[in-house]
């Protein structure tokens, strides 16, 4: 038995291809990406502040990428010695700084993440940030765990801040 | 989520006298050392607010030393910060509720961009100034490395608490409410 649709579904069909082709590409262009919390990383990808910080002062083997996932208005105020800022995760632009500035990297490379505008489980930078990356392909990505933020977590600690 | 090695011993011995006095010595330098930012956080208890003036989101001019007599809330936030976002509602109900009273709540934001938060700020329909902040109003302030960050300012414009994260709003509310009770100078 032949089944005829009605021309109503092949026009609704076709509506629905376009919007969804045009928000695809919309995505695309704008590079936006799902926001992902925090508390999706898994364990084994953090690095705490002391670790990083002895890592940062012995000077031996390879220097890890350090990335700020934050506002550039907190990255000014203070970062991490050698951190580069590509901006918050969770909006388009920094997202494409991200992708940006890691585009020509080797997929091996020692890359660290952090943010630490507020708390680790409210933060929506750094689970997204974390998940682009590995998407990208970087095997060697880890994230700064900081459970309050860059202040209590890192500056009240004594560690080094640059300006 | 806490990650597997918090709360782990790395020490299997115990700590020797030398050990414990030199842990002892470790944590007074750590002390002793602490950075000019969190330094800077608590001098400012106790001393005049820092002023500033700045252009509000809205375009009306916001000036710290304007707001002499009032018990001023000042809180530093960022549109993908949540606990900012939760806060600022109830903050615009204090605003409403103890206005006549004499509390004026004015927010700065960290974002980079005005126009994400002019967006939050309408959607929300918040009633109080806001303006942009930067890092100079951040040092002033004693550096603010984290969000939210609130302040308290009485009626003669001295800093009276410095609140980091997201603030407990019964404890809160209660230090507004004996600010407001205090007299002006």
């Amino acid at each position: 038995m032949k089944v005829t649709l009605p021309r109503s579904f092949w026009a609704i069909a076709v509506i629905m291809t376009i919007f969804g082709v045009a928000a695809l590409l919309r995505a695309l262009k704008f590079g936006s990406v799902p926001i992902v919390s925090a508390t999706e990383i898994p364990q084994s990808a953090l690095i705490l502040p002391a670790q990083l910080n002895a890592e940062l002062e012995k000077r031996k083997g390879e220097a890890p990428l350090v990335l700020q996932v934050g506002s550039r208005v907190m990255f000014e105020q203070g970062h991490i010695p050698g951190a580069e800022f590509v901006g918050p995760a969770v909006q388009p632009e920094g997202i494409g700084l991200l992708q940006n500035r890691v585009a020509s990297l080797p997929r091996g490379k020692y890359i660290v993440l952090y943010c630490g505008c507020c708390p680790w489980t409210r933060c929506p930078n750094m689970g997204t940030a974390y998940r682009f990356l590995i998407g990208m392909g970087f095997k060697n990505v880890k994230a700064l765990y900081l459970p309050n933020n860059f202040g209590e977590d890192w500056v009240t600690q004594g560690y080094r801040v640059e300006k | 989520m806490t990650p597997f090695w918090i709360g782990s011993t790395p020490f299997r011995k115990p700590l020797s006298r030398r050990g414990l006095f030199c842990l002892a010595v470790l944590i007074t330098l750590c002390l002793a050392n602490g950075s000019d930012a969190v330094r800077a956080s608590g001098r400012l208890i106790g001393r005049v607010a820092p002023g500033f003036a700045r252009r509000s989101l809205h375009g009306e001019t916001v000036d710290l030393s304007g707001y002499r007599g009032k018990v001023v809330l000042l809180n530093f936030w960022a549109t993908w910060c949540g606990p900012c976002r939760a806060e600022l509602p109830r903050f615009d109900r204090w605003q409403a509720k103890y206005q006549a009273r004499g509390l004026q709540v004015l927010a700065i934001s960290m974002d980079d961009d005005p126009a994400l938060a002019r967006g939050v700020v309408d959607k929300l329909g918040l009633h109080f100034p806001v303006v942009m902040g930067d890092s100079q109003l951040g040092s002033l302030y004693g550096g603010v490395f984290g969000l939210p960050v609130t302040y308290l300012i009485d009626r003669n414009g001295v800093v009276r608490r410095r609140i980091e994260g997201e603030a407990k709003s019964d404890v809160l509310e209660k230090e507004i409410v004996a600010l407001l009770s205090e007299p002006n100078r």
